[in-house]
């Protein structure tokens, strides 16, 4: 290991870049793979750019979809680094300690996504620096858009630096220092809850949008959250246990598997409120809730989704709450698939697509995905995966040197 | 509001002279050097002068400043290089207003509902006085055929394709309502949209990044967006255009009716209510007590659209 304090952020980067790219042969197909799909992403895009959001199936009436779906969902994803990071470093949980970096990793991966939605789902993304605050116009503190801007920006910056300050140590044989480090790691704490709890705020915030404007938005983004993304950060883990040398102990899986059981409940709780809320005295508010559930004027794209979701929702809960095999990977990550599913459909476009119809003037229309917008959300997607694989590979080598060196 | 509003003025007071000057010469010699160089790169220097000029004046564009920041010198030289990039690209002929607010003006609009009967010229006149984009039939205004027993036009029928008047029916037309408190303005990132001192709520077209958070915002559905590039027949355009109003729009940006904007501050009465065959239409300005919308407010039952949001729309519906 390289230890010259000269050449020491020289051979850093160099050693990452060559953790993250070497593999053997199913690594390097899958890698080109996933340069295939964003490559597909990527000339879909010079479509649209070029011709504009005519390309996709969004309207006038339907005007957010595919991308601003999932750039909701994954904000969630981001946030739930937390469920690892508050019991490794406050509660000083030594297992959780061990993977806390993969939630960070993921964390990046899905806030890379994040922006990447926004910025696909831009009408004139040539002109963004109107939004830079000094040589445009912020419109901050009224805009609860610029908030977001502020607080996914931040967020990124807290998940990159700490974890690249820890791994720099570790890399050069040396304990990270606690307090250079740690308040960061407060403040993304209370962060990670800000994130999510802004982006509602996007939604609840508008009276025009009966659907959304409602004050459970928040809490509810919350507990989904910290059940979907714990779901992936142990679909991870499985896949680093199984692909990998690092050790993955089956603590690990127990704890996510409570952080999980208990979000995912309080989630269906909510729900639960929030559907009681619309049928239970039916009003002019709730045609939302009968467009998304049952269908409304004979459209009824979105009832087989919101079905199958609720399905997979209550499925991955009962899997995770009452599970025989003890933490079995396979069985686990069945559970992980099922939850994380269900909750990306029921938060993604259950919750975006709903909201705007029937529109404002009573009108009812459909709302289906072009190809070309399906290929640039499948290109953002690949791109986010890519980037986790790339974070966590060099992390991993490093960790797993310095414990070496240590044991 | 009061913290925005300050906020604002500051800002306008901050930009001095000397800061914009030379981020404007330093623009304009960039664009020069711009020019002349890729000028030089794609034809050795034989590259018509025409196209050299568009590439300019398209650069100077992209870096202007949000309109309600710019000096009277810099809006009068925007609305010069659009008028000349109109000119080059589409051989059109342009005239470019960007009139102020007129002093002592507040407009409002009413809408007569017993007396429409759904003739639709209204939204015929508004496509041509606006250059609204003909691919996509963008309309500002749209008219709802009700049933007697209602009077929420969500409830009413807003693609009727057969010959009015009809026995039993009534029309009810919608647009944008101008609010006092606009949600739509409090929702853009960049404030590309405000509402003017006369009261009527705009776009800067050259400033809106197309996020579409003002239209999830309206509870009016007053907002269109441009999903493609908006085209406008070269022989019907309206020539006559004003910076905040109906000059041609690009594709990725936001738009919405301005009470036009480009005649109602020269003291002729929107297209629409210019239009209209039954006279449902009163527009006027609500600062002049012998104005006829303060007589319908005074003497007519009027009421507004989804009252309790608290938008405060300067849009009224009577009943004669």
């Amino acid at each position: 290991m390289t230890t010259n304090p000269q050449n020491g952020s020289v051979a850093f980067i160099s050693d990452c870049m060559r953790w993250s790219l070497t593999g053997g042969r199913g690594f390097k197909l899958y890698l080109i793979s996933l340069l295939v799909v964003m490559a597909a992403g990527l000339f879909s895009y010079a479509t649209q750019f070029s011709e504009g959001l005519i390309t996709t199936g969004m309207s006038d009436i339907v005007s957010w979809g595919l991308y601003i779906s999932n750039f909701t969902f994954f904000v969630g994803v981001a946030a739930a680094a937390v469920m690892l990071i508050l019991p490794a470093y406050i509660l000083k949980d030594k297992d959780l300690h061990e993977v806390v970096i993969i939630g960070e990793c993921v964390a990046v991966g899905a806030l890379v996504m994040c922006l990447m939605f926004i910025t696909v789902d831009m009408g004139a993304p040539h002109k963004v620096w109107h939004m830079i605050p000094g040589i445009g116009l912020f419109n901050w503190p009224s805009s609860i858009l610029t908030w977001d801007v502020l607080v996914l920006n931040g967020y990124l910056a807290l998940n990159s630096l700490v974890p690249l300050y820890i791994l720099y140590c570790n890399y050069h044989n040396r304990k990270p220092v606690g307090w250079k480090y740690k308040p960061f790691v407060f403040l993304s704490i209370f962060w990670a809850v800000s994130i999510h709890m802004t982006t509602a705020f996007l939604y609840e915030g508008l009276p025009a949008r009966p659907f959304w404007n409602n004050p459970l938005l928040g809490p509810r983004f919350l507990a989904s959250a910290f059940a979907a993304g714990p779901a992936v950060i142990m679909m991870v883990l499985i896949a680093i246990k199984q692909k990998t040398k690092y050790p993955v102990d089956t603590k690990i899986f127990f704890k996510l598997k409570r952080i999980i059981v208990v979000s995912a409940v309080i989630n269906l709780l909510m729900l639960f409120s929030e559907v009681f809320k619309e049928f239970y005295n039916f009003t002019h508010h709730s045609l939302s809730a009968q467009y998304l559930f049952f269908g409304l004027d004979g459209h009824n794209s979105l009832v087989p989704w919101i079905w199958t979701a609720i399905t997979l929702n209550i499925l991955g809960t009962l899997l995770f709450a009452f599970d025989p095999t003890k933490c079995n990977p396979r069985y686990l990550m069945v559970a992980a698939i099922s939850l994380f599913t269900g909750i990306w459909i029921e938060k993604g476009f259950g919750l975006i697509i709903p909201g705007f119809v029937p529109s404002p003037m009573g009108e009812v229309v459909d709302y289906t995905p072009t190809l070309n917008e399906i290929l640039i959300t499948t290109g953002v997607l690949a791109t986010g995966v890519l980037v986790v694989t790339l974070l966590i590979r060099p992390a991993l080598a490093i960790l797993l040197k310095f414990k070496e060196a240590n044991a | 509001m009061d913290f925005r509003k300050k906020k604002e003025t500051q800002m306008k007071t901050k930009e001095p002279h000397k800061n914009t000057s030379t981020r404007r010469s330093f623009l304009k010699g960039l664009s020069i050097a711009a020019a002349a160089g890729s000028a030089g790169l794609v034809t050795g220097g034989c590259v018509p002068l025409e196209k050299t000029e568009e590439m300019g004046l398209k650069w100077e564009e992209y870096f202007k400043k949000n309109y309600r920041l710019m000096t009277q010198e810099e809006k009068d030289e925007t609305v010069a290089r659009l008028e000349r990039l109109a000119k080059l690209k589409d051989d059109a002929d342009i005239q470019m207003s960007n009139q102020e607010p007129l002093d002592q003006v507040l407009y409002g609009y009413a809408f007569n509902i017993s007396r429409c009967k759904g003739y639709m010229d209204c939204v015929e006149a508004c496509v041509q006085e606006n250059n609204l984009d003909r691919k996509s039939k963008t309309q500002y205004i749209r008219l709802f055929e009700m049933d007697p027993g209602q009077l929420d036009p969500t409830s009413g029928e807003g693609k009727y394709h057969h010959e009015v008047p009809v026995d039993h029916k009534f029309y009810m037309g919608v647009q944008c309502y101008h609010c006092e408190n606009a949600p739509c303005i409090k929702a853009c990132p960049t404030k590309a949209t405000w509402r003017e001192p006369d009261g009527i709520v705009v776009v800067d077209y050259d400033w809106c990044i197309g996020c579409r958070y003002c239209l999830a915002a309206c509870p009016y559905w007053g907002r269109r967006f441009n999903w493609g590039d908006p085209e406008v027949p070269k022989e019907e355009m309206n020539r006559k255009q004003h910076y905040l109003g109906n000059r041609m729009r690009m594709k990725g940006v936001m738009e919405k009716c301005t009470f036009c904007v480009q005649r109602t501050r020269q003291g002729k009465l929107p297209a629409c209510a210019d239009a209209c065959p039954t006279g449902s239409r009163v527009f006027g300005n609500l600062l002049d007590p012998d104005s006829e919308i303060r007589f319908v407010l005074k003497h007519k039952k009027v009421f507004r659209f989804k009252e309790e949001l608290g938008t405060d729309p300067k849009f009224w519906y009577f009943i004669d």
